[in-house]
């Protein structure tokens, strides 16, 4: 597809998009927030995880770092959130590029950069729990009794339907132009082969760091945002492996390293769970994630990249025309 | 950790810090150093030969757990007869993951393989989850309140089983890898694939039989965890970081060195308890860690991994 007829795709998605919330109901209403905000999560991860090709599970460590960062900052001095949240993204930047540098400046990649940031994320977990300021193991409650945009407090659901909403379009565009610049050729070429890309002058350093603070920074607007609409926060519902997981699932599932990959997989797997949960009620509190794990190991083991790997696969088959999005490397 | 006795039962801080309370502190590090190091070993063994990190070994722990508990239930004997049914349970457990998933992978990327183990822990914690309900659940027997009294030093029994019985399952892997045809095997198969495979090592069958060992391991690890530890469904991932942590402290597939991290893992948590303010202490083995990874990448004990 051509760039303009590309846009105007996107414009017409997100034209559609923007009505749906006139047709939902109230608990429709929470599962589509759900899925935008975790495509947003997800999209985030994907700059670092899918294109930078550094599979972290630090993101939850990121998204908590924001969420905690403005809500903390909200109740005590009042401070607005937007602007919170831009302080949370610059805390998080700037961790994930100490966690970035100390990792790649000894050459950690693949499963042992996983490993450190899972780490990491636990380090956070403990000092959280045990941080009176941040509320400690009671986790921190947002009031909300009416609407105000400067505070990001809304009574409707709805409101933050448009909100994170506009959140994901921001992330799609930034990932997007990744997609297109020499920034995100090189990334794909630290991915493929990190030596080849470094022989051909790439400074390895300097883009993988790049990617983790964008994606870290990114990720913790998506923890403000979170936290806004959950209302609560705390170190176990936070920062927890789950939480880290399933940031990293939904790309996965969807196609990692794509730009549509991450939003798939939240809109196959947020409705999927959400049936299990109300088909087996309250008395099965994990079963969802049952049905998670066994998406991933079917992804891995039929259709390793995700959702857009097999549609591209399908388009090839039938021969028409290119694939979806510009071809990147169709993740690995 | 939240259901363990190791942190509190034994050694309080009291007002200031005496002797006394230091070398209780060690004997608790020791005795949960070997808990640790049960769990470690078939970790250190998957890790070592396959390089796959195997993201569902806490969840093989709580399996076992969860069928110590139904036999010890059923039997009304000590959890420690229940290895007789749920070590080679383990074992065939581990070789049906081996076939059914892991051996379709191997060739894959190092991340998807993980990713694989990643999903299959999710499925089979929240799994147990949705079968036995969130409920803690523990055995009682006699054993599980006697203790020695040594001078100040209070040591329970079933911690002392716990700790005689990973060193010697941690020989015994050392002896199985090292004077043996089939360790002669895998070790082939550990360091170089495609050499082994060459010399007529059946691959395949090697990663097969080391993987149902690995696992198996923990049918020895969750009859004699089961007196010390309360079982929840996600008890695996009380300990899994753990075990990464200790697996790779000790070198990858250095069983000596696991054995060694296990303890100067557990001994640090367990003196941390005693100076950190707070619960802070837990989060030294992962600086412990991300020091390690970072400067001493082939492990605190030993020769390079590869």
């Amino acid at each position: 597809m051509s760039a303009p007829r590309m846009i105007a795709a996107a414009l017409v998605a997100f034209a559609l998009l923007a009505c749906l919330p006139m047709l939902l109901s109230v608990h429709q209403m929470h599962v589509a927030i759900q899925i935008l905000l975790f495509a947003y999560l997800s999209l985030c991860w994907n700059i670092l995880g899918g294109y930078a090709g550094q599979l972290s599970f630090g993101h939850a460590l990121f998204m908590a770092v924001g969420a905690y960062t403005s809500t903390v900052l909200l109740l005590r001095t009042g401070l607005s959130p937007w602007i919170g949240m831009i302080a949370g993204g610059i805390l998080a930047a700037l961790l994930g590029l100490f966690i970035g540098y100390l990792s790649f400046r000894y050459r950690i990649k693949g499963t042992y950069f996983a490993l450190v940031t899972l780490a990491f994320t636990e380090v956070g977990r403990i000092v959280a729990l045990n941080t009176e300021a941040v509320g400690g193991a009671m986790g921190l409650y947002i009031p909300i009794q009416a609407n105000e945009l400067w505070q990001l407090k809304f009574v409707d659901k709805s409101h933050y339907y448009y909100v994170v909403l506009a959140f994901l379009v921001l992330a799609m565009a930034v990932t997007a132009w990744i997609e297109r610049s020499a920034i995100g050729h090189r990334l794909i070429a630290i991915r493929e082969n990190e030596d080849a890309a470094q022989a051909l002058g790439i400074n390895l350093m300097r883009y993988k760091l790049f990617a983790t603070a964008l994606s870290a920074f990114l990720a913790a607007l998506g923890g403000t945002l979170y936290a806004h609409y959950v209302t609560f926060i705390d170190p176990n519902t936070l920062l927890n492996m789950n939480m880290a997981l399933e940031i990293t699932i939904y790309a996965i599932v969807g196609g990692i390293g794509t730009l549509l990959g991450p939003l798939l997989g939240a809109a196959f797997l947020i409705p999927v769970a959400e049936l299990v949960r109300t088909t087996f009620g309250q008395s099965y509190a994990g079963v969802h994630l049952v049905v998670y794990g066994a998406v991933l190991i079917a992804v891995i083991l039929y259709a390793p990249d995700g959702f857009i790997g097999l549609i591209r696969s399908w388009r090839a088959s039938r021969g028409t025309g290119p694939a979806l999005a510009p071809a990147t490397g169709a993740g690995s | 950790m939240t259901n363990d006795g190791f942190a509190s039962d034994e050694c309080s801080t009291g007002d200031g810090v005496s002797s006394e309370v230091i070398l209780q502190a060690i004997v608790t590090g020791v005795l949960l150093g070997g808990v640790y190091s049960l769990i470690c070993t078939g970790l250190t063994l998957t890790f070592g030969v396959m390089r796959i990190i195997n993201f569902a070994h806490g969840e093989f722990l709580m399996v076992a757990m969860y069928a110590s508990y139904f036999f010890v239930q059923s039997f009304h004997t000590e959890s420690y007869v229940a290895i007789l049914l749920v070590l080679p349970g383990l074992f065939v457990l581990g070789v049906a993951t081996f076939q059914l998933l892991i051996r379709p992978i191997l060739g894959a990327e190092p991340l998807n393989q993980m990713l694989l183990l990643v999903g299959l822990s999710l499925v089979l914690q929240n799994g147990a989850l949705a079968l036995f309900s969130p409920d803690t659940r523990s055995v009682q027997s006699a054993l599980l309140y006697s203790k020695i009294e040594l001078g100040d030093v209070i040591v329970g029994i079933p911690k002392l089983i716990a700790f005689a019985t990973s060193i010697v399952v941690t020989l015994a892997l050392y002896w199985l890898l090292r004077a043996t045809e089939l360790g002669r095997r895998i070790r082939a198969a550990a360091s170089d694939r495609e050499a082994a495979a060459l010399m007529g090592i059946n691959v395949n069958r090697v990663n097969l039989i080391a993987f149902g060992i690995g696992i198996g391991c923990l049918g020895i690890a969750g009859p004699v965890m089961l007196p010390i530890f309360y079982i929840v469904p996600n008890i695996g991932s009380f300990f899994i970081l753990i075990a990464f942590v200790v697996v790779v402290l000790g070198g990858i597939g250095n069983f000596i060195g696991a054995l060694l991290a296990s303890f100067v893992v557990a001994i640090t948590e367990s003196l941390g308890a005693l100076f950190m303010p707070g619960s802070t202490a837990p989060v030294l083995p992962f600086v412990l860690f991300i020091l390690v990874l970072l400067f001493k990448p082939e492990g605190l004990f030993g020769a390079r991994a590869r």
